[in-house]
């Protein structure tokens, strides 16, 4: 893997290992990796499932700009994101970040640097589906 | 501020799609500016969210509320993310 950035949208299953064997170079001395994954809680309501819904030519420009804003802050050799997008059950992998480096402090940084600017800045939203029969769409990040 | 009527594409995603029951639509409207539309439609449908909770697309690029429309331009309202 040469490093080029890439933000993508996946409507299938995050396969977060084979995405980790395939993120390789001979340079790199660390792969930091982060995986969001849905959780059975959220604001003290049982959730049993989810649906993100995505504005795609927005997300995917957005997106592909924080990996490029990630390798021109950090010395990084690549950086990856890819984001799942429909119906999700608890457990699912609901975003994958990957960040290859020489070092492992510029792998963690610039990791936590796309997993908060992509939840910040990239325009997708989440219908959560909650035990109690309901559902609701939730803005976890009310604008400034 | 008015401008005169030209056919504006609306996208709608998420809370606001299930609000204006549709995806898109075309609007004729005199609105100035991604912000007077905004309200418009706002009124019109009882989006129930204020202004300031959300951002604007044109073309598929975030730009300021004050940004002028010209017909034919595609708008979407961004309702807060949840992504992640």
């Amino acid at each position: 893997m040469e490093g080029r950035e890439q933000f993508t949208l996946n409507r299938g299953t995050i396969d977060s290992a084979a995405l980790s064997a395939s993120f390789a170079s001979a340079s790199a001395g660390a792969l930091v990796t982060f995986e969001g994954r849905v959780r059975n809680l959220n604001e003290g309501r049982e959730v049993v499932s989810l649906e993100y819904e995505v504005y795609e030519a927005l997300a995917l420009s957005e997106g592909a700009r924080v990996l490029e804003e990630a390798h021109g802050r950090f010395p990084v050799l690549a950086a990856r994101c890819v984001h799942r997008i429909g119906r999700l059950e608890v457990g699912e992998v609901a975003v994958w970040v990957g960040v290859i480096a020489a070092h492992r402090d510029a792998a963690f940084a610039a990791c936590r640097y796309v997993i908060d600017e992509v939840k910040a800045r990239v325009p997708i939203w989440k219908k959560e589906y909650y035990a109690a029969g309901e559902a609701g769409w939730v803005g976890e990040r009310p604008e400034p | 501020m008015k401008a005169a009527n030209r056919t504006i594409q609306v996208e709608y995603f998420a809370h606001l799609r299930e609000r204006r029951g549709l995806a898109r639509e075309s609007v004729v409207t005199a609105a100035a500016t991604a912000a007077g539309l905004f309200e418009e439609l706002a009124a019109r449908h009882e989006f129930r969210i204020e202004r300031a909770r959300v951002r604007v697309a044109v073309n598929d690029a975030v730009v300021p509320w004050e940004t002028p429309l010209a017909g034919g331009d595609r708008v979407v309202f961004l309702t807060p993310f949840g992504g992640g």
